[in-house]
């Protein structure tokens, strides 16, 4: 039996969650006052989370790094939100949005979270009406769809090429509303430090002023984190510069389990690199796939513009693979597509790692205008970051780390197996398997922080009542005094490497070794890389200035001393997963055209990672996924 | 009351307040160019205007308070708004630049004490008449207003100080109509074009119809006529 | 290319403040204008020096944390975010003023980084619309026409990176507040709470220290959003008459 009890209800797939909600401990309403609950985080999951529960009449403190909760990463998604609102009567359901969504989490998701995930969708784009989300409109009045990746409906919600940043505000403006009513206590420019356990259970944080320097502990009844992804592992990212793994790892370190970190997602449409100079990647939003079609030349070493390259010497590749998807095959196989064609020698720029996506064909069946319509703010986008004008010669794309599936393991209540630590959004694995479907991240993260703790954070608080410890608790002050040790450590070393060269060549070395494509080969040698790596950080990194002021190089340089820890976990769970599936690429294992093979017999399970020390070797727990409502099928696009 | 307070210690009342100020004196300078006009036509009927002016003196004089009223909290309003403007920048910058700032823009302040300090020039000279004796022997008696002006303009400094305040309240109109209407909210995206355009030529126009007098003055096309 | 950079180095809100000149050597032109600064921030620290210290995040010109001065234009020339303006947009050996964002407002925190929690503040005043969870009609039963939705996601796109104030003479956070007002304003969602939230915003913009707009529409000029200053007249028009609604009627 394994120690992971994901907790899933029994019953029908289309039952699990109503049931589960009417079997759900109710806390009455006297009582809720009492309890307090941090979250860390303020983006889709952790703004929603905060506001819901804040509305439910929970005391909540909400922490983020961020100067104002509404720039939280969440800001930054573009393309749109899915819903199964079949709207369009073209066939959606909840069913399919479930069935799509497994598939393309290549059948390493849970069955019922991604049930609950499809169910849900519906209310999150009524909520988010509700608050004044201005999604796009018909002329008519009614909401508008587009469609998206790995999908043959239209599903998707959408505000211009800012979703992200319209739903965000939409849970922010719900965050403030309840900030001012005074039920939740917001704390930004605070990162989270420490988790503080008391008798095994998840009961304050530690965390640090980042103006003040002040190191300050907070205890609550339970612990909420969403705080995101784990994509600047790599370094160059879509992810914002701040966003870190600090969160979910300290939390990991304090017992949580990681659950597969090896699960990375490398998003097929972003402006390649230019430089070494570069401290970002910027993601041209999957929506442009719906029009834009993705193209390299047949011929080796192309040095010819785009232009001067006639029709039948361009290989429009995803059609030609995956007819029946096209341009819109999910982001892992358009991806890996893209650096096939690179690996033959075949890729566009002066570095050689770009493919087109060319507009010229939508253009001229919907002119100008329209396109300009539809993605003229990537368009610009584009235009500022490269110089190139998109309308008259194709964009140069390349895939980069945009988003992780893997994260802390929760059961079905979305609580970890530290009693008391809930984990939202994209900082926990429960939703996306091995890939995650374009525009489901919002709807995950808003699920999560809306409806689902909401309804679920009773069954662990209604045993709570009166148990908060204080923070003058010894494993308060013990946590606490471990923070300010680690911080004078990073101050004391004044080497001769600056944190960012450090962050920059872990980045390399996963990108090359645990990035796209993983072998056991390369991960054995970045397996047995990282560990000399983070030797030299922690004695020739400097970090200067100090602990009592506001010091970005300390505050990166924490960050980048737990991606150390963790990427030596990411490949090692890169290295046990021994099949491909989804955003996990193994070059052992592929069909003879060179798309995924998976292992469903031996690896149809999560593999959740136990923390046992600091030179000891991390445990694998696993957790089978059982498959009772879909068939495990081969995943075809074509 | 509650309202009016409520509504003059707000920074948009204020706006308001300067905005229907200006309005009110923007149509006042506007009838006094009319009047000015008929300089033109001939003794008989400015000076018949001027008679006919001061023959209801009830509500000439509410309409001179009314006015007075209006030039105060127009001005009193902006320097409140201006004083609290500078203190929200505390601190300058080293390297100012702009992208938008139109000669216009930059001399509202400056431009409308300009103004100020001419109108109570003019009112001692033309109205009140105590800065220059012959005003109270003209030829043709008391309302005689033709002459009046003419013989005011005939000294280059008096007629040099009212162009150049002329000039300077052009340029506030110029950016004052366009501005008065964004602040009572009723410009839009599609009209805001025309309305600052419109705006620039009806204070240009302003300028050649008021400048037109004392020109013709020094031009000697508009002589006292025994 | 390099450069003659001028930075405005300020160790925390109580000190004094000053400009400081360093050289910038060897800065590709494709590099965005934060990457310029890193490489400056890399060059400081090899010699043990702190690094200057700025706001940033996404780097992709949406989350509003970029936040300098530059060459006394708010995000400098191109009418981006900082993040997004690239270097190609500076000749070699040009002299470059940085500073950070300044109004009372917003204070400093460190070098080019300002607190501008007030703008959170003024969105707490009433920038918002209740809506409980749970209790949302379907989205389709809310028909908006187009015309609305548009306008209002127009007003919407405001990143809050405080912009329009450091580049308006007075100060003024109007096409902030303007922006806030004007989305809510254009959406059925949002007329019930209509009144009280311009009043409230006002209130609570007028207690922060904004200055007030003269109409000079710098704030239009540099704003990376594209908002434009007809969300302030929304908000000259809304203002009065949601006043006189409360206080009269």
């Amino acid at each position: 039996m394994s120690v992971l009890d994901s907790k899933i209800p029994a019953g029908p797939l289309e039952k699990k969650w109503e049931k589960h909600k009417f079997e759900s401990k109710l806390i009455n309403p006297a009582n809720k006052r009492k309890y307090e609950v941090i979250i860390v985080g303020s983006g889709l999951a952790g703004a929603s989370a905060a506001a819901s529960l804040a509305e439910l009449g929970f005391k909540v403190k909400c922490f983020c790094y961020q100067d104002s909760p509404r720039r939280a990463h969440s800001i930054a998604a573009q393309g749109g939100i899915n819903a199964a609102k079949n709207y369009q009567n073209d066939g959606d359901s909840v069913f399919r949005l479930f069935y799509d969504t497994i598939k393309g989490g290549d059948f390493r998701a849970r069955e019922a979270n991604v049930y609950r995930l499809a169910e849900i969708s519906a209310n999150i784009i009524d909520q988010c009406v509700a608050q004044g989300v201005p999604f796009a409109r018909e002329y008519g009045g009614l909401l508008a769809n587009r469609s998206f990746g790995g999908a043959q409906v239209s599903r998707t919600f959408y505000a211009r090429g800012q979703t992200g940043q319209q739903l965000l505000l939409g849970a922010y403006s719900s965050l403030n509303r309840q900030i001012a009513l005074g039920n939740v206590e917001m704390f930004p420019r605070t990162e989270m430090l420490d988790l503080v356990i008391v008798d095994g259970h998840a009961k304050g944080i530690v965390t640090r002023d980042m103006v003040t320097g002040a190191v300050q502990t907070y205890a609550a009844d339970c612990v909420v984190l969403a705080s995101g992804g784990y994509g600047n592992v790599f370094y160059l990212s879509t992810n914002a510069k701040g966003c870190n793994v600090t969160a979910t790892y300290r939390a990991h370190k304090k017992g949580a389990f990681f659950a597969n970190p090896c699960y990375t997602q490398i998003h097929p449409t972003c402006i390649p690199v230019s430089g070494d100079y570069q401290s970002k990647l910027t993601l041209m939003s999957e929506s442009l796939r719906n029009d834009g079609r993705v193209w390299a030349p047949k011929n080796k070493g192309e040095k010819r513009p785009p232009q001067q390259i006639p029709e039948a010497e361009r290989d429009y590749f995803l059609e030609r693979k995956y007819p029946s998807f096209g341009n819109l095959a999910p982001r892992d196989i358009s991806s890996r597509s893209a650096k096939q064609v690179c690996d033959e020698g075949r890729g566009v720029g002066e570095s050689g790692l770009g493919v087109y996506l060319d507009f010229e064909e939508s253009i001229k069946r919907l002119g100008e205008n329209t396109v300009r319509e539809r993605y003229g703010n990537l368009f610009e986008i584009y235009e500022q970051i490269t110089g190139d004008d998109a309308y008259k010669t194709p964009m140069r794309i390349f895939p980069a780390v945009h988003y992780t599936m893997g994260g802390l393991w929760v059961d079905y209540d979305l609580m970890s197996n530290v009693p008391g630590l809930f984990v939202l959004g994209e900082a926990n694995f429960s939703d996306h398997g091995a890939n995650r479907l374009g525009a489901s991240a919002l709807m995950q993260g808003l699920a999560d922080g809306y409806f689902v703790i909401p309804s679920t954070i009773g069954n662990y608080l209604t045993h709570q009542l009166g148990k908060r410890p204080s923070v003058d608790h010894p494993e308060f002050k013990k946590a606490e005094a471990d923070v300010r040790a680690r911080t004078s450590r990073l101050l004391g070393i004044k080497g001769r490497r600056t944190v960012d060269s450090f962050h920059r060549e872990l980045g390399l070395l996963m990108w090359d070794l645990c990035g796209m494509a993983r072998s056991e080969k390369s991960l054995q040698r970045a397996l047995s890389r990282i560990p000399s790596l983070r030797e030299e950080f922690w004695q020739n990194v400097n970090v200067t200035g100090g602990n009592e002021e506001l010091n970005q190089s300390l505050e990166k340089a924490g960050r980048v001393a737990d991606f150390l820890e963790f990427g030596e976990l990411m490949c090692l769970d890169a290295l046990e997963r021994k099949e491909s599936c989804g955003g996990h690429f193994r070059e052992e294992f592929q069909t003879p055209d060179g798309e995924a093979l998976r292992n469903d017999q031996e690896f149809a399970h999560v593999a959740a990672w136990e923390y046992t020390g600091p030179n000891s070797k991390p445990v694998r727990h696993t957790e089978d996924l059982q498959f009772e409502n879909v068939h495990l099928a081969t995943r075809s696009y074509k | 009351m509650n309202f009016l307070a409520r509504f003059y210690g707000s920074s948009i009342g204020k706006k308001w307040i300067v905005a229907l100020t200006g309005l009110v004196l923007v149509g006042y300078v506007i009838g006094h160019l009319i009047g000015n006009l008929q300089i033109f036509a001939g003794p008989d009927k400015i000076n018949a205007y001027a008679a006919f002016l001061h023959s209801i003196p009830g509500p000439l004089w509410v309409v001179r308070a009314f006015l007075i009223l209006c030039f105060v909290l127009h001005i009193v309003t902006t320097i409140k708004l201006a004083v609290a403007n500078r203190a929200a920048r505390a601190q300058r910058y080293a390297y100012s630049a702009s992208t938008e700032l139109k000669p216009a823009k930059k001399t509202m302040l400056l431009g409308g004490l300009v103004v100020l300090s001419f109108v109570i020039f003019h009112l001692a000279h033309f109205t009140a008449r105590v800065t220059d004796e012959r005003f109270h022997h003209l030829p043709k008696g008391e309302y005689d207003v033709h002459s009046m002006v003419i013989l005011g303009f005939q000294n280059p400094l008096v007629a040099g100080f009212y162009i150049l305040a002329i000039f300077f309240l052009s340029m506030h109109l110029s950016h004052g109509f366009q501005s008065v209407l964004q602040t009572l909210g009723v410009q839009s995206e599609k009209v805001r074009r025309p309305v600052t355009i419109g705006g620039q030529a009806l204070a240009w126009l302003i300028f050649v119809g008021y400048v037109a007098v004392p020109v013709a003055v020094l031009t000697r096309q508009l002589q006292v006529i025994p | 290319m390099n450069l003659k950079l001028k930075v405005w180095r300020q160790k925390n809100a109580q000190s004094e403040g000053k400009i400081v000149d360093y050289e910038a050597q060897n800065i590709p032109a494709d590099a965005s204008f934060l990457e310029m600064l890193d490489i400056l921030n890399e060059q400081l620290q090899a010699k043990g020096e702190e690094p200057v210290v700025f706001d940033h995040d996404c780097r992709e010109g949406i989350c509003g944390a970029c936040s300098l001065t530059i060459n006394g234009i708010a995000h400098g020339p191109s009418a981006t975010t900082t993040c997004q303006l690239y270097m190609r947009h500076f000749k070699d050996g040009q002299t470059i003023f940085i500073e950070p964002f300044r109004a009372r407002a917003f204070p400093v925190v460190r070098d080019l980084m300002v607190n501008r929690s007030a703008l959170d503040r003024i969105q707490r005043a009433g920038g918002f619309i209740t809506a409980r969870v749970g209790s949302a009609q379907d989205a389709n039963s809310i028909l908006v026409p187009k015309k609305d939705a548009d306008r209002a996601m127009e007003a919407a796109a405001c990143i809050q990176c405080g912009a329009c104030v450091a580049s308006c003479p007075n100060a003024s956070a109007m096409l902030f507040v303007g922006a806030k007002v004007t989305h809510f304003a254009s959406l059925p969602q949002g007329q019930p709470e209509r009144q009280q939230r311009v009043l409230q915003m006002v209130r609570k913009m007028d207690e922060e220290g904004f200055g007030n707009c003269s109409n000079h529409y710098e704030c239009e000029a540099v704003c990376p959003a594209n908002i434009p200053i007809s969300v302030i007249g929304q908000l000259n028009r809304d203002y009065p008459a949601a006043l006189v609604k409360d206080s009269v009627v």
